[in-house]
């Protein structure tokens, strides 16, 4: 049959691995299209974070009690990091809502019968996803900066805390791709994309000095993966509140925060990637 | 030698439904099967197991010469699939669906950009090209996903319900699309609801109820089995349909006095089946002209999906076990 020789011949699969980068990229591009089309969703995205750096600021601020001061001004910078690392957790529901927007629509079918690499799709979905949450990390440093947060540190340690923000969220947005695979409508996966996000922020030392809290729900507070994005953050900046806790993710913050976030990629990853091979729409 | 697309033995179940129950299909190269067939009787799951999309639990598929099971990678390299819902992004435009698309069958950006013009203006999408595809119209939004099927023009097609959906100028637009691609050799496996969209693109049918092959054959061949065309008529008074009845029954298929015509008193409905076409209208006509019975409709009926299934299960299409279809999403 010469037609399927030739056809072979013009579809020469490459390297596995460039041709992986290649498709993701491919991919990649394609969901930074559909952002700068639907900037609805990059603009509501940044609405919420900033109401909390506004609300925690001017609500919470000198009403709490971090490392034994009251001061509004320790408060926000010790919020900030809390924030951050929060907003970049959340990316994890626009990607889940996403992939299962494509099973529905029949994209991802489309996508499964064509001869790309298997994770390309979700890869390139989480890397747009990273653009994006870069985005939002830029504009809400910038109103951070407006209600009083200052980094006391060098810029390379500022920069390695974002890098750490930036690697966490990447993290999470893995978890998404799951959550979007195994729900059957893109409503499900928005809901079911945060709900869990909401004690997994909370319960950290995000917005308040885990140290107030009981010793039991401190022990969670100080061993959540997300605590230690936090505690990192802190310490990078120079901002106060940094947990004296002896926990061993709360001593070596930077570590714990890059070994939960590889660990969570390669669990999820795997997970994402099998759940996309017999994706059913 | 097996055809362009060969299955043997397809069976695919899930939880308690057998969505596939034994399927065989012998595609030869460069013909049409249409697989017909209503919601939930297998189509699109064997659609699906053809493509790679879905691992069937047992039974063996040859497609381009290439064994599905073993590669299934370079069978994806072979085939092209227009699925059952217009599977393209909404906020790419034409030109970048289709870029996207080739580059993922791993062509070169701009190859695959080159290629994309040539499809849209084969397309006639040509003036829409740099609009996003969610101003396109569901007739166009079907071909950009038929466009996209045919980036590296893969040997063999696959499409599932391509016109579901359509209104009938859009349908009879992508019927020409697609026999204009089968003229140039490709082999198709078409699935459809639609008797007609089989007879008119299909050189054979095989008909699929519930996860099997129960008929194959050409149109006019499942035509004769489910028992030809029929007469209808309507008279305008209730009285004279007993005359009109046994001037009819004269020429059923059986001949006179043999129990073919059905009447429905109530509808004023005579029903007779016949052979002989448009000519035998024509004559009938005339006679009940002739005997001076007035007549508020008559044509003559073809069969339907409904009367090949009915003929073929002893059930109408439509009810046929909806449950399977969704236990497959």
């Amino acid at each position: 049959m010469s037609a399927v020789t030739e056809s072979l011949r013009v579809a020469s699969p490459g390297n596995a691995f460039s041709r992986s980068v290649r498709d993701s990229l491919v991919v990649a591009k394609r969901n930074l299209i559909r952002m700068v089309r639907i900037p609805e969703v990059v603009i509501f995205g940044l609405i919420q974070p900033i109401m909390f750096v506004v609300l925690f600021s001017y609500v919470f601020g000198g009403s709490l009690d971090v490392g034994g001061s009251t001061s509004p001004q320790v408060y926000r910078e010790f919020l900030m990091a809390g924030i951050f690392a929060q907003t970049v957790t959340f990316a994890t529901a626009g990607a889940g809502a996403g992939i299962a927007e494509d099973m529905h629509k029949g994209l991802i079918d489309r996508f499964r019968s064509l001869p790309m690499a298997r994770g390309a799709v979700l890869t390139g979905r989480t890397l747009a996803d990273l653009v994006q949450t870069a985005l939002t990390l830029l504009v809400l440093a910038v109103v951070a900066l407006l209600v009083g947060w200052r980094t006391h540190t060098s810029v390379g340690e500022v920069l390695g805390a974002f890098g750490l923000l930036l690697l966490t969220g990447y993290a999470f947005t893995w978890i998404g791709a799951v959550i979007g695979l195994s729900v059957r409508t893109p409503e499900a996966a928005t809901s079911g994309g945060l709900v869990w996000l909401f004690p997994v922020t909370f319960v950290s030392n995000a917005f308040v000095d885990s140290s107030n809290m009981t010793p039991w729900l401190q022990h969670i507070a100080d061993w959540n993966p997300f605590s230690a994005t936090v505690q990192a953050c802190r310490e990078l900046f120079g901002n106060p509140g940094v947990s004296t806790s002896d926990a061993w993710p709360m001593q070596h913050p930077v570590w714990a925060s890059v070994i939960y976030s590889v660990l969570i990629i390669a669990i999820f990853r795997t997970l994402a990637v099998r759940k996309y091979r017999s994706a059913a729409a | 030698m097996p055809g362009a697309i060969h299955a043997e033995g397809l069976v695919k179940t899930f939880g308690d439904v057998k969505a596939l129950d034994g399927v065989d299909l012998d595609v030869p190269e460069g013909t049409v099967l249409g697989l017909l067939g209503p919601n939930g009787a297998g189509k699109t799951t064997t659609v699906r197991c053809l493509t790679t999309l879905l691992r069937p639990d047992s039974g063996r598929a040859v497609v381009a010469g290439i064994d599905v099971l073993k590669h299934p990678d370079a069978v994806r390299r072979s085939i092209g699939l227009s699925g059952q819902f217009a599977a393209v992004d909404e906020y790419l435009t034409g030109r970048e669906n289709l870029q996207m698309v080739g580059q993922l069958y791993q062509m070169k950006a701009k190859t695959a950009r080159a290629r994309a013009d040539e499809l849209l203006e084969q397309f006639h999408l040509a003036d829409a090209a740099d609009r996003t595809a969610k101003t396109y119209s569901g007739g166009m939004r079907r071909r950009l996903d038929l466009a996209a099927a045919l980036v590296v023009s893969p040997p063999v097609m696959f499409m599932d319900e391509p016109t579901t959906g359509l209104d009938p100028r859009n349908r009879q637009q992508l019927w020409d699309v697609i026999k204009n691609l089968v003229s140039g050799g490709t082999t198709l496996l078409l699935t459809t609801q639609y008797l007609e969209e089989a007879d008119h693109l299909a050189h054979d049918i095989a008909v699929v109820d519930q996860g099997r092959v129960i008929a194959r054959g050409t149109s006019d061949q499942l035509k004769a089995r489910t028992g030809g065309e029929r007469v209808e008529v309507v008279v305008h008074e209730r009285e004279r349909i007993r005359t009109a009845a046994a001037l009819l029954d004269k020429y059923s298929l059986r001949g006179p006095g043999q129990g073919d015509t059905s009447v429905e008193e109530h509808m004023r409905k005579i029903t007779t089946p016949v052979t002989g076409g448009a000519k035998l209208l024509a004559e009938i006509i005339r006679e009940l002209d002739t005997d001076g019975i007035e007549i508020d409709d008559i044509g003559l009926r073809r069969p339907t999906l409904d009367d090949v299934f009915l003929s073929l299960t002893g059930h109408a299409a439509e009810s046929a076990q909806p449950a399977a279809e969704e236990a497959a999403k």
